[in-house]
C-alpha cells in the first residue's frame, strides 16, 4: 500500500543500504556475474547439463515421498539415522535432542542456509551450547549479529575495511589483522582451535542420493571436511529438496553448480560422503595410537526439513522453486540485487530473485511481500538458471497472490473506473494504476494535450505521488493526441507489389505515446517493400502483469490472439517495436494460452529489427534505408536480450555503415512502472546511472544514443542530455 | 582403464592451471621424489601402489603427529582431467585428515588412474559408495576463501597441493 509514510520508510531504508553495502555488494556480484558468463560460455555441453539437470529435478521431486523412503533405508543400512522434520521447532527439538545425548558443549557448523531457515544456532544456544559458524563468511555474519545477505557468500555486503573493524572490536587483538591474508589466518586459527575440541558437526547438504545414502557438499574452505570428520557427531540438515534418487544424477549439478553461482569450474572440495565415514576419530592428544588403530566409531543424523515444502510441492506454480540448487546466479544477474543485496533484496532467510519463491512457501506471503516488488521481470536471470526455473514468474505469482490477500483500507474509489481490471478488491493503487495503463493511455490520447498539461501540474502530481506512489522527479509520459492507429488509418499504403505483409502491432506505448518510433517502423518497412497493416489490437498484457494481475494480463492474451490469428492465417508476419510486449509472446503466453496458437504466434512474431535484418538477409535494398557513418551508442532492452534479440539490431546497423557501441549493463534500472514508484525512485536511478557512466566515458560520450525498450528510451532521456531514440528512428527514410 | 596421454597431459595443464605443482615418477624414484617436495615434518597415509614411503615421511602417524605435520601424503584413488581434481578416498587410516589438516598436501595418483571427466569419476564413486558405502572428496586445487575481501589461499584447508604422478 503506497502510503507515504510507509513509502518514506521504505525507500530510507533502500537508501541506507545502497548507501552502506551497496558498492561492497556491487562489485562482488558484478564480479561473479562476469565470471559465470564465461565459465559457462567454455562448457561445451552447459544447454544440455541444464536439461537434465532440470530433469533430475522434476523426477525427484514429483517421486518425493518414494525417495526419502529409498534414502531411508540406504541411511539405516549405512548405520546411521534420518530424521523427517515437519517443521523447525521439529527439526530443533531433535537436533538439540542429539546434542544434549551426546553431552555437547560445542557445535560447530559449516554454511547451511536451511539452519539459517530454522534458527537452529538460537535454539541450541538457549541450551547453553556454544554454537560457532566456521565458514569465514557465515562466521563474520555471526559476530556481527548480522544475516546472510546472499545466498552462497554470506558476508558479501561487507568490505576487507569492515571486516577488520569487526575483528578489532571483537576481539581487540595486539596486533589486528588488516590485509586479506591476515584477516583469513586470524580467522583459521581462532575457528581451528574451536573445532579441535568441539562435540557435535553440523553441516548443510547440496545433494543428497537415495540409492546409496551419500551427501554432496559443496565447499571451498575446507570448514565443512573438518567439521564432518573432527567431532565424532555429524548432523546433517537439509530441506527434503535436496533428495536425488542415484549417485548417477550427481554430475550434471556439479558441473553447473560453481560455475552457475562463483564461475569457478569447480570449487575446491566437492565431499561425497556416505555416513557414518571410516575415517578415523581424532583427539588431537593421542600422541600414542596410530590414526590406523583409532576406531572410526561415528554417529550419523540427517536431518530432513519439510518445513513447507511438502506443500510447495503440491503447488503447480510453487513448485519449481524446489528445484532450486541456491548457486546464488538470480541474485548475480539482478540489477536491483547488484544493487541493494540480500538485506533489502531478501526475506527471512532467502534472497534474491527466487528468495520470493522461497520466502512464500516457507514462511508465508507476508515475508515474500515485502521484498517481492524489487523484481521487476526484467529476466536477466533466466537463462543462467542452472535448472532453468522460471523466476520472473515466480515473482509474478507471488505478486498476484499478495494482491489477493488481505484488503486494505485505502481509497480505491479514486481510481476505480479507471482500472476495468480482473482483480480483487485489494489490490494496492498503485499496482492498479499502472497495470491499467492501457486505459489511462486512451483516456490521455483522447484528451490531449490538456491530459498532459494537468497532469503535470503540481497538485495532480502531489496526488498521484500520494494516492498512487508516483514519483514526483519522474517526467510524465506525454500522450499523443493523434494514436498511430488512427495516424495509420487515415493514410494509404503505397507499397505497389509487397514482398511480404506485415501487422504491425501496436503496443500501448507506440501508439499512444511515443508514436513517431511506429512511424518510422511503417517507412522502414514500406521502404523495403513489405505492405503495413497497423489495426488496433488489445495491449499484451504486460502492464497488468507486472503488477501480479495474472487474471488481468491472461485476458489480454486471449484477446491479443484472437485479433491476430486471422492475420497470421492470412500469411500476414506480426512485427512487434516493444520488446517486453514480444517477450510476452514468447514467454508468459505459453501459460495462457493452448500450446498450439502459442506456438503459432510465435513462428510468426517478429521484434522489428529482427525483422528488419531478416529482410535484408532476403535481399531487400539497404539502400532503401538510411545509413550514415555516425557513431551510436546502443542498449538493448533485458527482455530482448534474454531472447538473444539484440544482435540483429547492432547487425542491421553496423552493416547500414554506423559506428556501434553497446552497454553491458543488465538492465536501465527502469522496468517499466518500477523507476516511476516513489518507493524505488533512488534505486532505480541508481542502477541507471551504471548505464549513464557508460554512455558518459570518452568513447561514448559524443555517440547518438539509441535504445530498444520503451522504459530505457525514458530512463536514458532522463540519465543524458542527449534525447535517445528507438534505433528504427534512426534507420527509417524520413 | 585406458588412460590415453591426451587425457594426461589434460589433466597436468588443468593442475598448472590451478596453480597445482604435479611431478610425475616412478616407482623406483618415488621415495626421492617425495623426498624433494615435501616439508618438514611429514606424515603419510600407507599407500595402496607397490612403492616405499622416504624416511622423511612418518607413515600412519597419530592425531598429536598429524597436528604438528607440514605436509600430508595420501593415496588418490583417481584423477580428474579436465578440472585437475583428485579424489580422495575416507579410509580408515585418515586419508581425509592427512589431506586436511597439514599446510602442503600431496595427493599419490596413478597416471593410469586419471580419468577423462567428472561423469566417468562420479560413475566409478557410485559403485564403491553403493557397495562398501565409501565416501570420497573431489578435491580440486588448494582450499580457498574470498570471504575476506580478496581471494586467499589455505583457508581451513591445505594452502598448497602437489600432485604426484605415479607410472607404475
Ligand atoms: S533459482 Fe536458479 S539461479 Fe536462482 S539460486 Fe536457484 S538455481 Fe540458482
Amino acid at each position: 500500500m503506497s502510503n507515504s509514510t510507509d513509502t518514506d520508510d521504505k525507500a530510507a531504508e533502500i537508501r541506507r543500504l545502497m548507501a552502506t553495502e551497496g558498492s561492497a555488494i556491487e562489485e562482488n556480484t558484478k564480479g561473479f556475474n562476469e565470471k559465470r558468463k564465461q565459465a559457462v560460455t567454455g562448457l561445451e555441453n552447459y544447454e544440455e547439463l541444464r536439461t537434465r539437470a532440470r530433469e533430475i529435478k522434476e523426477d525427484a521431486i514429483d517421486r518425493l515421498p518414494e525417495l526419502i523412503e529409498d534414502l531411508r533405508a540406504s541411511i539405516e543400512e549405512n548405520g546411521g539415522h534420518l530424521y523427517l522434520a515437519d517443521d523447525a521447532a521439529d527439526a530443533n527439538r531433535y537436533v538439540r535432542e542429539v546434542v544434549a545425548e551426546e553431552n555437547a558443549d560445542r557445535v560447530v557448523k559449516s554454511k547451511s542456509m536451511t539452519t539459517e531457515e530454522l534458527d537452529v544456532n538460537d535454539a541450541l544456544e538457549a541450551d547453553g551450547i556454544d554454537v560457532v559458524e566456521t565458514d569465514l563468511g557465515e562466521w563474520v555474519v555471526q559476530l556481527a549479529d548480522e544475516t546472510p545477505s546472499h545466498l552462497i557468500a554470506p558476508a558479501i555486503h561487507r568490505s576487507r575495511e569492515s571486516i577488520a573493524d569487526l575483528f578489532a572490536e571483537t576481539f581487540d587483538p595486539e596486533d589486528p589483522p588488516e590485509t586479506a591474508d591476515e584477516l583469513t589466518g586470524f580467522a583459521r586459527e581462532r575457528l581451528g582451535e574451536l573445532i579441535r575440541d568441539a562435540d557435535v558437526g553440523m553441516t548443510g547438504a547440496n545433494f543428497v542420493t537415495a540409492d546409496t545414502g551419500t551427501m554432496a557438499l559443496v565447499t571451498s574452505e575446507g570448514n565443512a571436511r573438518k567439521c564432518a570428520v573432527t567431532p565424532d557427531t555429524h548432523i546433517a540438515v537439509a530441506g527434503v529438496e535436496k533428495v536425488v534418487p542415484s549417485t548417477d544424477d550427481l554430475s550434471p549439478f556439479l558441473e553447473l553448480l560453481a560455475r552457475s553461482g562463483t564461475g569457478q569450474d569447480l570449487t575446491a572440495y566437492v565431499s561425497l560422503l556416505t555416513p557414518p565415514v571410516d575415517s578415523p576419530t581424532l583427539d588431537f592428544d593421542d600422541d600414542e595410537t596410530p590414526l590406523s588403530e583409532r576406531d572410526s566409531d561415528r554417529e550419523f543424523h540427517l536431518v530432513l526439513v519439510d518445513n513447507g515444502r511438502m506443500a510447495m510441492r503440491e503447488d503447480d506454480q510453487l513448485r519449481e522453486t524446489l528445484y532450486c540448487i541456491r548457486c546464488g546466479q538470480c541474485s548475480n544477474s539482478c540489477a536491483n540485487f547488484q544493487h541493494v543485496g540480500g538485506h533489502g533484496f531478501g526475506g527471512e532467510t532467502y534472497s534474491g530473485g527466487i528468495g520470493t519463491g522461497w520466502e512464500a512457501g516457507v514462511e508465508g506471503l507476508d515475508t515474500a511481500a515485502e521484498f517481492n516488488d524489487l523484481c521487476t521481470g526484467c529476466s536477466r536471470c533466466v537463462n543462467g538458471c542452472p535448472t532453468k526455473i522460471d523466476i520472473p514468474w515466480i515473482n509474478t505469482v507471488v505478486r498476484d497472490r499478495v494482491n489477493r490477500g488481505e484488503a486494505p483500507e485505502g481509497t480505491d474509489f479514486l481510481v476505480e473506473g479507471l482500472t476495468p481490471d480482473e482483480e480483487p478488491g485489494g489490490l494496492d493503487i498503485d499496482k492498479r494504476l499502472f497495470g491499467n495503463f492501457e486505459t489511462l493511455a486512451k483516456l490521455g490520447s483522447a484528451t490531449a494535450p490538456v491530459s498532459n498539461w494537468l497532469a503535470d501540474t503540481a497538485p495532480a502530481r502531489w496526488a498521484l505521488e500520494r494516492v498512487a506512489g508516483v514519483d514526483t522527479r519522474r517526467d510524465l509520459p506525454e500522450f499523443e493526441r493523434e494514436t498511430l492507429v488512427d495516424w495509420f488509418d487515415r493514410r494509404a499504403s503505397t507499397v505497389p507489389d509487397p514482398t511480404r505483409e506485415v501487422v504491425l502491432y501496436p503496443d500501448v506505448y507506440t501508439n499512444h505515446v511515443q508514436v513517431e518510433r511506429g512511424k518510422a517502423a511503417v517507412r522502414a518497412l514500406e521502404a523495403l517493400g513489405v505492405s503495413v497493416r497497423v489495426p488496433s489490437v488489445p495491449s499484451s498484457g504486460r502492464a497488468p502483469l507486472s503488477q501480479g494481475m495474472i487474471a488481468t494480463a491472461e485476458d489480454h492474451a486471449h484477446d491479443v490472439y484472437g485479433r491476430l490469428a486471422e492475420h497470421i492465417d492470412a500469411g500476414r508476419d506480426v512485427v512487434v517495436i516493444e520488446p517486453s510486449d514480444l517477450a510476452m509472446f514468447d514467454r508468459e503466453y505459453e501459460r495462457f494460452l493452448p500450446e498450439a496458437s502459442v506456438e503459432r504466434l510465435q513462428a510468426h512474431s517478429y521484434e522489428i529489427m529482427e525483422y528488419v535484418y531478416g529482410l535484408l538477409e532476403n535481399g531487400a535494398d539497404a539502400a532503401a534505408l538510411r545509413g550514415g557513418d555516425e557513431a551510436v551508442a546502443y542498449h538493448a532492452h533485458c527482455q530482448q536480450r534474454t531472447l538473444g534479440l539484440d544482435a540483429h539490431t547492432v547487425t542491421v546497423l553496423e552493416d547500414l555503415g554506423y559506428d556501434v557501441v553497446t552497454s553491458d549493463v543488465e538492465c536501465c534500472g527502469m522496468a517499466g512502472s518500477f523507476g516511476y514508484k516513489s518507493d524505488y525512485y533512488d534505486l532505480s536511478m541508481d542502477v541507471g546511472d551504471d548505464l549513464a557512466e557508460q554512455f558518459t566515458a570518452t568513447d561514448t560520450r559524443d555517440r547518438e544514443v539509441v535504445a530498444s525498450g520503451t522504459s530505457c528510451l525514458e530512463q536514458l532521456d532522463a540519465l543524458l542530455s542527449r534525447r535517445p531514440t528507438h534505433p528504427i528512428q534512426l534507420v527509417a527514410p524520413r | 582403464m585406458a588412460t590415453t596421454t591426451t587425457t594426461l597431459s589434460t589433466f597436468e595443464d588443468a593442475l598448472d592451471s590451478l596453480g597445482v605443482d604435479c611431478t610425475r615418477t616412478t616407482v623406483e624414484a618415488f621415495a626421492t621424489t617425495l623426498d624433494g617436495i615435501v616439508r618438514d615434518p611429514a606424515v603419510g597415509v600407507p599407500l595402496p601402489f607397490n612403492i616405499e614411503y622416504p624416511e622423511s615421511v612418518a607413515v600412519d602417524p597419530t592425531a598429536a603427529d598429524l597436528e604438528r605435520a607440514a605436509t600430508g601424503v595420501t593415496p588418490a584413488s583417481l584423477g580428474v582431467a579436465n578440472y585437475g581434481s583428485v579424489l580422495l578416498p575416507s579410509t580408515a587410516d585418515g586419508t581425509e585428515p592427512v589431506s586436511l589438516y597439514p599446510e602442503l598436501h600431496v595427493p599419490v595418483v596413478r597416471a593410469s588412474d586419471v580419468v577423462p571427466g567428472l561423469p566417468e569419476a562420479i560413475d566409478h564413486f557410485g559403485e564403491v559408495a553403493g557397495d562398501r558405502a565409501e565416501s570420497t572428496i573431489v578435491a580440486t586445487g588448494p582450499s580457498a576463501t574470498a570471504d575476506m575481501g580478496a581471494l586467499v589461499l589455505g583457508a581451513h584447508g591445505p594452502e598448497t597441493v602437489h600432485v604426484v604422478m605415479l607410472d607404475e
